[in-house]
């Protein structure tokens, strides 16, 4: 097969390459483009938006074979939408359908059903996990997925490489007239940051509720003027499955350990000063480090100006001490945090491509000085992978890994060295999501180590008294312990292509040889 | 007569994380059968069975039944696992070859 090498020396099978063209480097790609921009059917004075049935709203929306749907995943576990829809869809009999959801979860399995049947034959996601992963990851489907950043997903939708044909929205309340949000009725997600980019740009957008409320509803995240219909269902979500009550924070001494060393990194960094921003995840490491760096702030006097995210409740105890000015809400991950987007004023909700999309004039990612990242695996020239396991299986997600590390002036890795036997640190990545250029630090219970390219960060780091290791010796002492892996044996056949979110390859995941 | 002759099923080990636990019989003259399930089989499958082979080798032992269940169990683990259920087979319960083991466990 012939194959083009791209910047982090991956082979792209060239007719993807010439597709899509290969990843040159984070920043390689400043390309002016036109917006792409919806169909639009005027809603007249007195007509309804108002449909009777799911069924009445899809015939109403005029979907038809091969056309392109979208979902949001602000439900995550809890969703009922997706499945409900699609159900419907493929007892109308409907074909060949392009499904570009946000992110795809593992209660999404019966996506395998309507793979096998034909009713969907294209995917583009954020991830894709256990079970629809692992079967894609083995050969289910005959076109490869095509694997997005949050911020590359808006990207493709604003530049017409995805255009949406149909937009259901799940939404935990509405008016009757289409205003919708996530932070009022029974299945309450917060943010609708994802959502807020398909309503803009779908020619059809269908609001899904179970929580129907008198006009106008606010706070308005998805407004009237983009939405054609409104159907009311008996629940949209489990908001068991949605988000947790309130998010706990690690006991585990391992994942305290990494906290603790990443919070010396960002410290010891000259960003940490009045008006930091950042952004953490919700992996147990990177909350804790949230907690440590609250402690220093408090020590220091110092305030951050914003937070990113992905946003948890500790976040938004940062916003109510004053620790924090404002923060900027892509995706709320527990209840807490949805609580307080309808709450407090300086918790601002924002779509997915003012977060982090490469391809407008400016996204949130830009002005970032820190964020904290988790990773499935490491390789010694930095490059991350969190979309397949060490068995060579999808399972994970893109998401706004490789959108904060390129934007954010600070990235950091925090990862155990090993997972059970599983090094987590090793010679070659499976898969390639951010390239190395974009990671600057990676922190384990044992050791940290610096970029090369940050000799500024190596110093800072030296003269505030952290040891620093190389990748290198990481990778030898997690390979000491666990012995060498033995690389995982792939087919030809490509299952998945990893876009960049700029739009070029980074990396192609194959079938594994089971 | 070997130190070591398999004489029962035993058993060692748990399926906590990390672990490894194996069972082991006789095979009267059919060699060495190792019945392998792992949570990491792609990346350590084979290093596994070459480890517990390692170990039984050390210790004399040429027929045995093994079915072993792993967790992403580091070699030291496996090691320690298969000794200790050697020994229950056999029925050693006292007077260890400390030196033997300790050479080993490398």
């Amino acid at each position: 097969m012939e194959t083009v090498k791209n910047a982090v020396g991956r082979e792209i099978p060239k007719e993807y390459a010439d597709q899509y063209g290969v990843f040159e480097g984070q920043y390689a790609r400043k390309n002016e483009y036109r917006r792409a921009a919806g169909k639009v059917v005027p809603t007249l004075p007195g007509e309804t938006k108002l449909v009777s049935s799911l069924r009445e709203a899809i015939e109403k929306s005029g979907l038809k074979d091969g056309m392109t749907i979208s979902f949001h995943h602000h439900f995550r576990e809890g969703d009922y939408v997706l499945n409900m829809v699609m159900e419907e869809i493929a007892k109308m009999g409907i074909k060949n359908l392009k499904l570009a959801a946000s992110s795809i979860a593992n209660v999404h399995e019966p996506l395998i059903e309507h793979i096998k049947s034909g009713v969907i034959t294209e995917i583009t996601s954020s991830g894709l996990r256990d079970k629809v992963g692992s079967a894609i990851s083995h050969g289910l489907m005959e076109k490869p997925v095509v694997i997005r950043s949050h911020g590359g997903r808006a990207r493709a939708i604003e530049s017409g490489e995805i255009h949406i044909d149909v937009a259901f929205l799940g939404a935990s309340s509405a008016d009757p007239y289409g205003n919708a949000n996530g932070s009022q009725g029974n299945a309450t997600c917060g943010s609708l940051g994802y959502a807020k980019v398909d309503a803009e740009y779908a020619d059809k957008v269908v609001i899904i509720t179970d929580h129907l409320v008198d006009y106008p509803n606010t706070p308005i995240s998805i407004s009237q003027t983009l939405v054609d219909y409104v159907v009311v269902v008996d629940a949209i979500g489990n908001p068991d499955g949605i988000a947790k009550g309130a998010t706990r924070f690690t006991s585990d001494p391992k994942e305290l350990l990494i906290a603790e060393n990443a919070c010396k990194v960002i410290t010891a960094s000259p960003y940490f000063k009045d008006g930091i921003s950042f952004q953490s995840g919700s992996g147990g490491s990177t909350l804790a480090v949230t907690r440590f760096l609250a402690e220093k702030m408090r020590e220091s006097g110092i305030t951050a100006g914003y937070l990113l995210g992905g946003i948890t409740s500790n976040m938004v105890e940062l916003l109510e001490e004053g620790l924090a000015k404002k923060i900027l809400d892509t995706q709320t991950f527990d209840r807490g945090a949805a609580a307080s987007i309808a709450r407090n004023e300086n918790h601002y909700e924002i779509s997915a491509s003012f977060y982090a999309n490469p391809g407008n004039k400016g996204a949130a990612v830009n002005q970032l000085d820190v964020v904290m990242l988790s990773a499935l695996e490491v390789d010694t020239d930095f490059n991350v992978n969190v979309m397949t396991g060490s068995d060579g299986v999808i399972r994970g997600a893109s998401g706004g890994h490789s959108d904060t590390a390129a934007g954010a002036k600070l990235s950091l890795i925090l990862c155990p060295l090993l997972r059970g036997r599983i090094p987590t640190i090793v010679e070659q990545v499976n898969t390639v999501i951010t390239p190395g250029e974009g990671i600057d630090v990676v922190v384990t219970e044992v050791g940290i180590a610096v970029n090369p390219r940050r000799k500024d960060l190596q110093e800072a780091l030296k003269n505030a008294g952290v040891n620093l290791f190389t990748m290198e010796e990481l990778k030898n002492k997690a390979y000491a312990l666990a012995g060498t892996p033995d690389p995982i044996e792939y087919g030809d056949k490509v299952v998945a292509l990893i876009e960049y979110r700029d739009g070029s390859l980074i990396d192609v995941v194959r079938q594994v040889k089971r | 007569m070997p130190l070591y002759q398999i004489q029962k099923p035993a058993i060692a080990g748990t399926l906590e994380s990390s672990d490894i636990q194996i069972m082991i019989d006789k095979n009267d003259g059919e060699g060495i059968d190792i019945n392998l399930t792992s949570s990491v089989e792609h990346q350590y499958g084979r290093q596994i069975r070459e480890t517990i082979c390692k170990t039984l080798s050390n210790m004399g032992i040429d027929n045995a039944k093994l079915t072993a269940v792993d967790k992403g169990a580091l070699d030291c683990t496996i090691i320690a696992r298969t000794i200790a259920a050697v020994h229950r087979s056999c029925g050693i319960t006292e007077h260890y070859d400390w030196e033997a083991i300790d050479s080993w466990n490398v």
